[in-house]
C-alpha cells in the first residue's frame, strides 16, 4: 500500500536505480525533450501562439484528468465524465438563450449559466457514487450506465440539435484573458493547484489515498470509505460540468453529439502516463498535468512535422504503454 | 445451463433467468402490441444487425470472465473492415481471412501486452484501441474504402442461407463453440478457475498466461470477424466506426448475469443480453410507427441505460442476499 506522495522531492537515503528514477522524472524528462526536440525541429516552436494552442488544447482534458486522478486514486474509475460533459454544455446554452425560461436579468442568466450545469454533473456524480458505495457496483459498470444514458439525455434535452451562441460574458471562461493568461488555462492551472494542495494538505486527501490503498484497513481505521468514495465522483462530476462549459464557451456553439466524446479515454490516459496506476492508493496531479501536456506535445510535434493525425494515435499508445510498463517495473523493483 | 435455469442455484444462475425472462418479456409485449413485431423480416434484420455485437460480446464475455476487459474491440473492428475491404477483390474468402488475421493480430498483441508485459489490461487494451483505430485510419486515408461487389464478399454481410442470414449463422456458429467450450470442455473449466482467483489457478498447475492469452486472441478474432461483417453488410470499410461499441459489449456481458470480477459466467445469457439491449431499439421504432408518441432515436440510449441500471441493482441485490456463488 502507497500512502506515500511520490511526487515529494524529498532526500532518500536509499540510491534509486534508473528505472525508479525513469518512473519518477520519466514524464518530466520525456516533456523536456519534446519541448528540446520542438525547439531544434519545429519553425516557429517558441512563440505566444503556439504556446497557447497546445494549452488550450490541454486545457478541458487536464480538468477532467483531475477529477479522474481523484477517482482512481481511490480505486475506482468514472467512464461517465464525456457523457456528464455533453450535458452541462447542453445546459448551459439553454439558461442563457432563455430556451428553458426568460431570465430578464442577463447577468443572473450567466451566472446560471455557470453554478446550475454544475450543479446537475454533480448530481450525476453522486448518482455514481451512490451505485458504487451503496449497491457495491464496480466503478466500470457503474459509471458506464450514465456513460450510455448521459450522452442520450444531453441530446435528448437539446432534441440533437446544434446550439449556437455569443454571449462574451459566458464565454470568458475560454476566450477572456488573466493577466495576458487564457481564461481556461488559468482555469486549469487553479484547478490542477486546488486538488495538488487538498491532496497534499488535507485530510481528505489522505483519506483517499488510504480508501485507494487498501480500502479494508482504511474502514478499521475509522475512515468514512463510503462518504470520501462518494465525495470523488461528485468531484469528478463537477470539474466534467466544468470542462463542458469550458468547451462549447470555446467553440460558440454546443453539439450534445460531439462535447466530452471520448473524453474518458483521453483523461484516463493522462492520468496513467502521469504515474498515478490504475490499480489506487496512488494521486499524482502534477504527474496528470505533465501526462496530459506529453500526449498533447507528441500529437502537435508529429502534426507540425507533416505526420497524420492516425499516427499520431498509435504514437499515443505506444506512449501509454511504455510508461505504464516503466512504472510497473519499478513499482516492482 | 438448461437445468440451471429450471431451478437456479446461485445468484448467477438467477441473473441469468432474470435476462432471458426479460427478453421474453420485451419480445411479447411487441408482439401484442405492433402487428409486424413478430414478422420474419424484422426479426431477421434485427438478427442480421445485431450479430457483430453479438461475435464482440462473445469474446467480451470470455475476457470478462477471466477477471479482465478488453477495451480494443471496437477499434479492432473498425480496423478489421477497412482490411477486410481491402482484400474483397480476391474473393469473400481473401477477405474474411484478412479480416479476421487483422483481428487476430491485435488480440495476440493485447495477450502480449497483458501476460507478457503484465500491463493492466484497461491500460493495455485501451492503447491497443487507440492505435487499431490509428491505423485503420491511415490504412483508410481517414476515408471508408468501398468493398468490391464482383465478388462475393457482400454475401457475409446481406445474403441469407437457408432463409436465414449469413451473418446470424457465423454467430451462431461462434456461439455453439463457445458455450461447447465453455460449458463441456476442461479448458473452459480452467478460464473460469482462473477468473475465480488467479493465485489459486496457479496453484492448481493451470497455465493461466497461455489460458489469459488465448482469450485476448480469441476476442481480437472475433472482433476481426465482426468488421469482416461490418464491410460486408455496408458495402464499405469503415475506420470510424466501432466507436463505443467495446461498451455496448461489456453492457451486454453484464445484463447477461456476468459479473466484471470474473470467475463466473454464460455464453447463452450473454446472448440473450445482446439481443435484449439490440431489441430495445427496435421496439422504440415500433412505437414511434403507431404514432402516439414520437420519441426521438437520441431516446434508445437513454433506454438502454436504464436497462443496464435495473439489471446491475438487481445484481447487486441478488448478490448482496447471497455473497457466496455456488458455481
Amino acid at each position: 500500500m502507497t500512502i506515500t506522495d511520490t511526487s515529494s522531492a524529498a532526500p532518500t537515503v536509499r540510491k534509486l536505480s534508473s528505472l525508479q528514477l525513469a518512473s519518477r522524472y520519466g514524464t518530466m524528462l520525456a516533456l523536456l525533450l519534446l519541448i528540446l526536440f520542438n525547439l531544434a525541429m519545429t519553425p516557429n516552436f517558441l512563440s505566444w501562439q503556439t504556446v497557447n494552442v497546445n494549452l488550450t488544447q490541454v486545457a478541458a482534458i487536464v480538468i477532467v484528468a483531475t477529477g479522474m486522478t481523484l477517482v482512481i486514486a481511490t480505486g475506482g474509475i468514472d467512464l461517465s465524465v464525456g457523457s456528464l460533459m455533453a450535458i452541462s454544455g447542453a445546459v448551459a446554452p439553454m439558461i442563457f438563450l432563455d430556451t428553458l425560461v426568460p431570465i430578464a436579468d442577463p447577468v443572473l442568466a450567466v451566472a446560471l449559466a455557470f453554478v446550475l450545469p454544475i450543479l446537475v454533473t454533480m448530481a450525476f456524480g453522486w448518482f455514481n457514487g451512490m451505485l458504487v458505495t451503496r449497491y457495491a457496483i464496480q466503478p466500470i459498470v457503474a459509471t458506464l450506465v450514465l456513460f450510455i444514458a448521459g450522452r442520450g439525455i444531453a441530446q435528448v434535452i437539446t432534441n440533437g440539435n446544434l446550439q449556437v451562441f455569443k454571449n462574451p460574458g459566458f464565454q470568458f471562461i475560454a476566450m477572456g484573458q488573466i493577466a495576458g493568461i487564457p481564461a481556461q488555462v488559468a482555469l486549469m492551472l487553479v484547478v490542477a493547484a486546488a486538488a495538488f494542495a487538498v491532496m497534499r494538505y488535507t485530510m481528505f486527501g489522505r483519506q483517499v489515498l488510504a480508501v485507494g490503498g487498501n480500502e479494508k484497513a482504511a474502514r478499521l481505521a475509522g475512515i468514512p470509505v463510503r462518504r470520501i468514495k462518494i465525495l470523488v465522483y461528485v468531484i469528478s462530476g463537477a470539474l466534467a460540468g466544468l470542462a463542458g462549459l469550458v468547451v462549447v464557451a470555446r467553440n460558440s456553439a454546443s453539439d450534445a453529439n460531439l462535447v466530452g466524446l471520448g473524453m474518458e479515454l483521453d483523461a484516463i490516459a493522462a492520468v496513467a502516463v502521469g504515474g498515478s496506476l490504475l490499480s489506487g492508493g496512488r494521486a499524482n496531479i502534477i504527474g496528470t498535468l505533465l501526462g496530459a501536456l506529453v500526449i498533447q506535445l507528441v500529437r502537435y510535434t508529429l502534426l507540425a512535422n507533416g505526420v497524420p493525425d492516425a499516427a499520431a494515435l498509435v504514437v499515443k499508445a505506444g506512449l501509454i504503454v511504455l510508461a505504464v510498463y516503466v512504472q510497473q517495473r519499478a513499482d516492482r523493483s | 445451463m438448461f437445468s440451471a435455469l429450471l431451478r437456479p442455484k446461485s445468484a448467477g444462475d438467477l441473473a441469468r433467468l432474470g435476462v432471458l425472462l426479460a427478453l421474453a418479456a420485451l419480445i411479447l409485449f411487441g408482439a401484442l402490441r405492433y402487428d409486424n413485431f413478430i414478422s420474419p423480416f424484422n426479426i431477421l434484420s434485427c438478427l442480421r444487425y445485431n450479430s457483430m455485437f453479438a461475435l464482440i460480446a462473445l469474446g467480451m464475455c470470455f475476457v470478462i470472465i477471466t477477471g479482465g476487459i478488453d477495451l480494443s474491440v471496437g477499434g479492432v473492428a473498425a480496423l478489421a473492415s477497412v482490411v477486410s475491404a481491402f482484400a474483397s477483390p480476391y474473393g469473400w474468402a481473401a477477405g474474411m481471412a484478412a479480416g479476421m488475421a487483422a483481428g487476430l493480430a491485435f488480440g495476440l498483441l493485447n495477450g502480449f501486452m497483458i501476460t507478457g508485459m503484465r500491463i493492466q489490461p484497461f491500460i493495455a487494451t485501451l492503447a491497443a484501441m487507440l492505435a487499431s483505430y490509428g491505423l485503420a485510419l491511415l490504412l483508410a486515408d481517414n476515408q471508408s474504402v468501398s468493398v468490391s461487389y464482383d465478388t462475393a464478399f457482400t454475401m457475409i454481410g446481406q445474403e441469407d442461407l437457408l432463409g436465414f442470414p449469413i451473418p446470424a449463422w457465423i454467430a451462431l456458429f461462434a456461439f455453439v463453440i463457445g458455450w461447447v467450450f465453455l460449458e463441456r470442455l476442461p479448458a473452459g473449466r480452467h478460464v473460469l478457475a482462473v477468473g475465480d482467483g488467479e493465485a489459486t489457478a496457479l496453484l492448481m498447475g493451470l497455465k493461466v498466461r497461455r489460458i489469459v492469452f488465448f482469450v485476448y486472441a480469441a476476442s481480437g478474432l472475433l472482433a476481426g470477424l465482426a468488421g469482416t461483417i461490418l464491410a460486408a453488410q455496408f458495402g464499405a470499410g469503415q475506420p470510424t466506426e466501432g466507436v463505443g461499441w467495446e461498451l455496448f459489449a461489456i453492457a451486454s456481458v453484464v445484463v447477461g448475469g456476468t459479473l466484471l470480477t470474473g470467475g463466473a459466467g454464460s455464453v447463452g445469457a450473454t446472448l440473450a443480453g445482446v439481443l435484449l439491449l439490440g431489441m430495445v431499439f427496435n421496439v422504440l421504432n415500433f412505437e414511434n410507427g403507431l404514432g402516439w408518441i414520437s420519441l426521438s432515436a437520441y431516446w434508445q440510449s437513454v433506454i438502454r441505460g436504464l436497462f443496464l441500471l435495473v439489471v446491475v441493482i438487481l445484481q447487486a441485490r441478488i448478490s448482496a442476499r447471497s455473497p457466496r456463488e455456488a458455481s
